[in-house]
């Protein structure tokens, strides 16, 4: 539901890097989604269509999404576990003390730039 | 073609205001609570008997958040504390912008807690820091006790859980230590309280609470 204002913050900082918005379109851009970012893919791409179709650099950018796994380590054992369902407790060990490795960035990582010709 | 690394949050421009907002809450000793669940769990009502509980105690300030009305604010301001309402015009979450924009209408010096009701949504308002000390998450026995499992994020990002509407339980087939059970495997240092807005019960744990918090 809150896809549009991400997707509005996301070619917000696209724009920020795009060194001359005349002189050159958007190929792609790169965001990095943790499984717990609370981010509905298919939501976000029809949001980033939306707002991509009124940026001129932007209108044939495409939008690639690294969905990045939930890991978390143990602080007892330091066992890693990427894990599926949100129970944060170590399988290994039961431990409830563990840390967030990866899972809930929410990041924009590279974008692809092209000369207008 | 070229490629340019970038590596920024997207929410990074909200996180810089919430820090702001932040910074003003501390530098005018408010201590804030950002209180979020899904439509009707009983916010604003827990609200309310806080509010006349704490009254003469602790000076409150109260931000409603609405995707339509200033029903809420009208609600607080008729308990005679001060309350600012943001309409997000069918935004579904509360940004740290449209609070600091609020926040001009707070009296921060007069105010000990600040309470900000978000738009009812478990989703969205989990990533949104709007400069809160806490996000307290409500859930009433009314909507099952798997809540915690479907919007994991919520209870992950809360640092309490106020269980509401625990008068009706007689009549409900919800698990409420089922419900503990699955918000603590999501994050085990919640701090969870029963409430009920009807018979009064679990407010006076919940207002030692929040009292502790100030006077800390
Ligand atoms: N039975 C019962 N009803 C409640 C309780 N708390 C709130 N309600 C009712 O639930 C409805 C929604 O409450 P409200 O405080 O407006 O919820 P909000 O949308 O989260 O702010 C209202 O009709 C309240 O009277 C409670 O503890 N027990
Ligand atoms: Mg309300
Ligand atoms: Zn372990």
């Amino acid at each position: 539901m809150h896809e549009m204002s991400v997707a509005q913050n996301i070619i917000d900082i696209v724009l920020q890097h795009l060194p001359d918005q005349n002189a050159h379109t958007v190929k792609s851009v790169n965001v990095k989604i943790g499984k717990m970012a609370g981010i509905v893919p298919d939501s976000l791409e029809f949001s980033f269509r939306v707002i991509a179709a009124d940026t001129p650099c932007m209108i044939d950018a495409e939008l690639k999404m690294q969905l990045v796994p939930l890991i978390i380590r143990c602080n007892g054992c330091t066992k890693e576990t990427n894990i599926d369902d949100p129970v944060f407790m170590c399988p290994g060990c039961n431990s409830a003390d563990v840390t967030v490795l990866s899972g809930t960035e929410l990041q924009v990582s590279e974008i692809e730039i092209e000369d207008t010709t | 073609m070229s490629v340019i690394t970038i590596e920024r949050k997207v929410l990074e421009k909200n996180d810089q205001i919430a820090q702001k907002n932040r910074d003003d809450f501390t530098a005018n000793k408010v201590f804030p609570i950002n209180i979020v669940s899904s439509p009707g769990s009983g916010k604003t009502s827990i609200l309310e008997k806080t509010i006349e509980h704490l009254k003469g105690k602790l000076k409150i300030s109260v931000i409603e958040g609405d995707v339509q009305t200033d029903n809420d604010a009208r609600r607080i301001s008729a308990l005679g504390v001060p309350a600012v309402q943001i309409v997000t015009h069918g935004g579904c979450h509360l940004e740290a912008r449209l609070v600091r924009d609020a926040m001009d209408n707070v009296d921060l010096h007069n105010t000990q807690i600040l309470v900000i009701e978000n738009v009812g949504n478990l989703v969205c308002p989990a990533n949104y820091d709007l400069g809160e000390a806490h996000k307290v998450v409500v859930v009433s026995t009314t909507e099952g006790d798997d809540k915690p499992v479907k919007y994991p994020n919520m209870f992950r990002n809360s640092s309490v859980l106020i269980i509401n509407k625990i008068d009706l339980l007689p009549y409900l087939n919800c698990n409420v230590e089922q419900l503990e059970k699955n918000a603590l495997q999501i994050n085990p240092s919640l701090k969870i309280f029963r409430t009920s807005c009807t018979t009064g019960e679990g407010i006076d744990q919940w207002c030692s609470w929040l009292e502790l918090q100030v006077l800390k």
